[in-house]
């Protein structure tokens, strides 16, 4: 567990979105091709490119109102982290810092860390053929520096800090917003996966934010993981030599679909 | 802005705080967070500040002088206002001319006139003044209970804006109504500070002064303006266009806003002078009137100097104005800085035309923008246009030195931290080479007038250096150059210079000026007087006097930015009053600007000083110029008789038979005005790819449009394309028990960049304010259908 994580507070977010950019700006991720859909969120799902997303939720109420909901969502940085159980080349680990990262040089491409996460936060890189995520921008924590969405936002509905006093923090601010009238205010991330470094004090329920209500690892991760994965040294084999065997040809495929646009 | 966490409750209206100002919110989230603090965001549509805000007011379009109008009357029916600041500070007291009236079928005041120049009505404002008694002293009554006075007048105004006919008007519920005007009038406690942010959502009607007149009112009346927490705050939509302000950019404002002078009414320097307001600061003005000549032309005497000033003739030359003179063929020449008028402007498919129309245009920019490539417009044919286009690459904000000037009047000095790409150069390198090129071709070749270009001051060195521009507007003596740290020195004789005078004091230490200062405050409310500098006078609040009882206790002990104290004043704030004086008397002119130093809840130009308009004393509901419904509160008027006009209205202007729905304009967080810096950036063009149109669901069902769809909307004055945005965050209005929709589109988009798309302003309309000439960007007429 993480000593320093992010507390996230959807009710001071007003989707500017100038963490999205920032965490964009900092990794230096190149911008995605998208359209408008009818909605302002974009891009319209996680990739080895869009490691951060705003999500814009709106719920009509009984009463002909609308509440419009924004959060910063992203890898949570869990405790009981199934991308890390689901890797068969321990390409995942744990920093000292407390966040999960993805070694690259050893990630052979599997996509079962992609599969298993329950926040669908992942992306795969076709090219590299590589996973990527966000990294809790661990090379600004390992320098003493705070993630580059925190530092962006302008209203503190994202802070970065103490995970105990942040935890405090989240309790009061639940109490305000139960009397300020949401009655389903909640802590989301003490419990969630053992606990997650990224924390949510929320207004509403988790699903209107487009988070999952009850975030699970997945059944078959965890039979993976407990039964099968001490083999894995033969499939990592066998994943790798399959990977190899089909490299050359996605990688063309995926360079005649940049070619194209 | 940091002052904003010193507010109580706080109004977003016509504005969208959260979206284009969102780093404002940091202060707006501290006073909710650590004061208890409320916000109200009033807008037609559920905007991103609406989702975060305590209380959301929907409201029609166009509507603003009606809500606030509510508020007023609600403020007044109930007592609810601050009485001691409005006895006090305001001029409630006031008697007005008995023959002052006003007409609530036609909609109109006492000395309405035909005004055929204009096709519009004008107001002789002779029964708007004030009684007075045979010294000239105005007559009042300190218990406001005199038919005439200005407290009572308005209180018999203001009984046609009853919750219930306001709710009948703007389409509001009276429940939701009722609950704003009750917490935004809860800061008529004299503890309570309220806050007032409002931007073009205000100001872009053809009534667009009056919709800015009816926040100022409410706020008077609640003793919110002058005091922290307070305040009517415009909250600017470009960096430093403040400082443009200040500049005297305007057509019709000189520096430190001294009005231009008229060919006929000022003809030497002598009369421009004497026209000072009676009384006030702005007694002062020939000071800095004569300061700025010596600035300009030292060598010259002030009368010639003052002639070399060009004189307005009585013709408009506002934006809309100037580019109808182009379509007459009237305008051979255009220097464009900084500007996209094609995307920007209203009716921006006909200045694209009347472009064609030009010899030549110079266009000065970052990238090219659709106003210089109006040529390669869908619908031009670049074979028939000779007019000359030289676009000439500008540098970046962050390429070079230089100030801005913030919404609260901070001049902070930025300097340059790049290099500019290429040829790029800093916009006074290229002022600089572009007067020395005209200078030259003047000596060569003379002309008509040569001689305000060749004794123009322009002592800037070889490559000019921006310390030395700044420096000539902070102002300093003429005999040894000794820069002046307060425009109290100023004087009328040509022994001082001073090229703007509120600026005096930001640059008089040229080794360490004020504005690069950079010291944040460690105890304290949040002022920061030693972070840069604020003009005027590095006063952070104006008109301060008003953060105090007469007696000079502070209305909220918890702000003691004066206090009277052992025969003197305790202070943290630059006092905007003279603190020489005993406090009773300081707080006979707390409005320090005005010639009777009270804050005007009823507007009537009184001693030739601003404050005044040239359409209503007092704010009033005047419908669009194009709007679906009748004038609900006058049955004979329609949008603002006196509103300025250069189209034929029955040419210009569509029917509710063939445009049925509102449509109004706006700016979304992720790009910046017409586009042109944002719409080259991948990360904020994958964030927001395409120009859209917002609209509700029931509509979108009648018209067959799903999410995403492709839209054609379709105004009296031109037709474009935008995706579907299907949502409930924009509804229908009932009014007077119609259902009116409103669709919402951003202007962010045009033919040129990364992102391209349609150019909404190509169905804005060209009609402005009598007063400052905006046009109307915020409601008009359109049809919708699906295309794709």
């Amino acid at each position: 567990m993480a000593n320093s994580i992010c507390l996230i507070d959807p009710a001071k977010c007003m989707g500017c979105r100038g963490c999205q950019v920032a965490c964009k700006q900092w990794n230096q991720l190149p911008a995605e091709q998208t359209t408008f859909t009818g909605t302002y969120e974009n891009p319209p799902r996680f990739s080895a490119d869009t490691w951060l997303r705003v999500a814009f939720r709106e719920h009509d109420l009984e009463d002909g109102n609308v509440d419009w909901y924004m959060a910063k969502l992203g890898c949570m940085h869990c405790t009981d982290a199934a991308c890390m159980q689901a890797c068969p080349a321990g390409a995942i680990y744990r920093s000292d810092e407390g966040t999960v990262n993805i070694d690259e040089v050893k990630c052979i491409g599997c996509n079962y860390c992609v599969t298993a996460c329950p926040f669908h936060v992942i992306g795969f890189d076709r090219l590299t053929n590589k996973a990527r995520k966000c990294t809790f921008c661990h090379d600004r924590l390992v320098n003493g520096m705070e993630p580059s969405c925190a530092q962006a936002c302008p209203t503190g509905a994202i802070t970065f800090g103490d995970r105990r006093q942040l935890i405090n923090r989240a309790a009061t601010r639940m109490d305000q917003l139960k009397a300020a009238g949401n009655p389903n205010a909640n802590i989301y991330g003490i419990d969630e996966l053992d606990g997650t470094a990224m924390l949510y004090v929320l207004a509403d329920n988790p699903e209107k934010y487009g988070l999952p209500a009850d975030p699970q690892v997945p059944v078959q991760t965890r039979i993976w993981n407990a039964i099968f994965k001490p083999l894995r040294i033969l499939v990592v084999v066998a994943v790798a030599f399959g990977l190899w065997a089909n490299r050359a040809e996605t990688k063309e495929i995926e360079q005649a679909k940049k070619g194209e646009k | 802005m940091i002052d904003y966490k010193n507010s109580d409750v706080l109004m977003n209206i016509g504005g969208n705080t959260a979206e284009n100002h969102p780093i404002t919110m940091k202060w707006i989230e501290k006073a909710r967070e650590e004061r208890g603090a409320k916000l109200i965001c009033v807008d037609p549509r559920l905007t991103r500040t609406g989702a975060v805000a305590d209380l959301y007011v929907p409201i029609r379009p166009g509507t603003n002088c009606a809500y606030l109008g509510g508020l007023t009357a609600y403020i007044l029916d109930n007592n609810l206002y601050h009485e001691e600041y409005v006895k006090h500070y305001t001029n409630a007291t006031y008697l007005v001319n008995e023959d002052f009236d006003f007409d609530n079928v036609t909609g109109l005041f006492s000395g309405v006139e035909d005004d055929p120049d204009r096709n519009a009505k004008a107001y002789d404002q002779s029964t708007w003044q004030y009684q007075t008694d045979e010294d000239g002293e105005i007559l009042t009554d300190p218990d406001m209970q005199d038919e005439n006075c200005v407290l009572q007048i308005m209180k018999r105004f203001y009984q046609a804006y009853s919750l219930e006919n306001i709710s009948e008007v703007t389409g509001c519920p009276i429940d939701t109504l009722e609950e704003s005007y009750r917490l935004y009038a809860s800061t008529g406690d004299p503890e309570k500070a309220g806050n007032m942010l409002y931007a073009m959502g205000i100001t872009q009607f053809s009534h667009g002064t009056q919709s800015v007149r009816s926040v100022a009112v409410p706020q008077l009346l609640l003793g919110n303006i002058g005091r922290p927490g307070g305040g009517v705050n415009a909250q600017r939509g470009q960096s430093n266009v403040q400082g443009c302000c200040d500049m005297g950019i305007l057509y019709h404002i000189l520096t430190g806003y001294m009005p231009v002078p008229q060919r006929d009414a000022h003809p030497n320097l002598d009369a421009y002078n004497e026209a000072v307001p009676e009384g006030g600061y702005w007694v002062n003005r020939p000071n800095f009137m004569n300061s700025m000549l010596t600035a300009w032309w030292p060598e010259q005497s002030l009368d010639v100097a003052y002639q070399y000033l060009p004189k307005l003739d009585g013709t408009d030359r506002s934006h809309i104005g100037q580019y109808y003179r182009m379509g007459q063929g009237e305008v051979k020449g255009m220097i464009c800085w900084a500007d996209n008028p094609a995307v920007s402007g209203p009716t921006s498919g006909d200045k694209r035309k009347y472009q064609a129309l030009l010899d030549w245009m110079v266009v000065v920019d970052l990238f090219e923008n659709e106003t210089a490539a109006f040529w390669k417009a869908p619908g031009m044919n670049p074979a028939d246009i000779d007019t000359d286009v030289f676009l000439l690459p500008a540098a970046a904000a962050y390429e070079r030195n230089g100030s801005k000037t913030n919404s609260s009047r901070w001049i902070q000095w930025q300097e340059k931290v790049q290099q500019a790409p290429g040829e790029a150069k800093s916009d006074l390198w290229i002022a600089d080479k572009l007067f020395k090129a005209i200078r030259k071709e003047y000596e060569e070749n003379g002309g008509v007038f040569p001689d305000p270009i060749l004794n123009m001051n322009w002592d800037y060195g070889e490559e000019a250096d921006s310390g030395k521009v700044a420096m000539e507007i902070n102002g300093y003596r003429v005999a040894d150059g000794q820069l002046l740290s307060s425009f109290g020195d100023l004087r009328d004789d040509g022994s001082t210079a001073c090229g703007s005078w509120i600026y005096t004091g930001f640059y008089s230490d040229p080794d360490n000026p004020a504005t690069k200062r950079r010291i944040a405050e460690k105890e304290g409310i949040g002022l920061n007087s030693e972070w840069t500098f604020a003009w005027p006078a590095n006063r952070r609040i104006v008109y301060n006097r008003g953060a105090a009882d007469p007696q000079g206790n502070p209305w909220n002990p918890e702000f003691p930015i004066f206090k009277w104290v052992d025969d003197q004043w305790e202070m943290m704030d630059v006092p905007d009053f003279n603190a020489n004086i005993p406090p009773e008397e300081s707080a006979e002119s707390a409005f320090i600007m005005l010639p009777e130093g009270k804050g005007r809840l009823f507007a009537n130009g009184h001693g030739g000083a601003g404050g005044t308009s040239n359409d209503s004393p007092m704010p009033i509901h005047y419908e669009p110029a194009e709007s679906p419904v009748d004038n609900l509160l006058y049955p004979q008027a329609t949008f603002n008789p006196i509103s300025q006009r250069w189209y034929p209205v029955e040419e210009h202007f569509g029917e509710v038979e063939d445009y049925p729905y509102i449509i109004s304009t706006y700016r979304v967080t992720e790009h910046y005005q017409s586009g042109i810096m944002t719409r080259n950036m991948p990360w904020l063009v994958e964030t927001m790819p395409e120009l859209f149109i917002e609209l509700h669901p029931s509509l979108a069902e009648e018209k067959g449009i799903q999410n995403g769809d492709m839209v054609e909307i379709e105004s009296k004055r031109g037709k474009i394309q935008a995706r579907a945005c299907v949502t409930s965050r924009i509804k229908p209005y009932n009014v007077n028990g119609n259902t009116i929709h409103v669709v919402g589109l951003p202007w962010h988009w045009g033919f040129m960049g990364m992102s391209q798309g349609d150019v909404t302003n190509d169905l804005a309309p060209s009609i402005g304010d009598p007063n400052s000439t905006i046009p109307e960007y915020k409601a008009f007429l359109c049809n919708v259908r699906r295309v794709g």
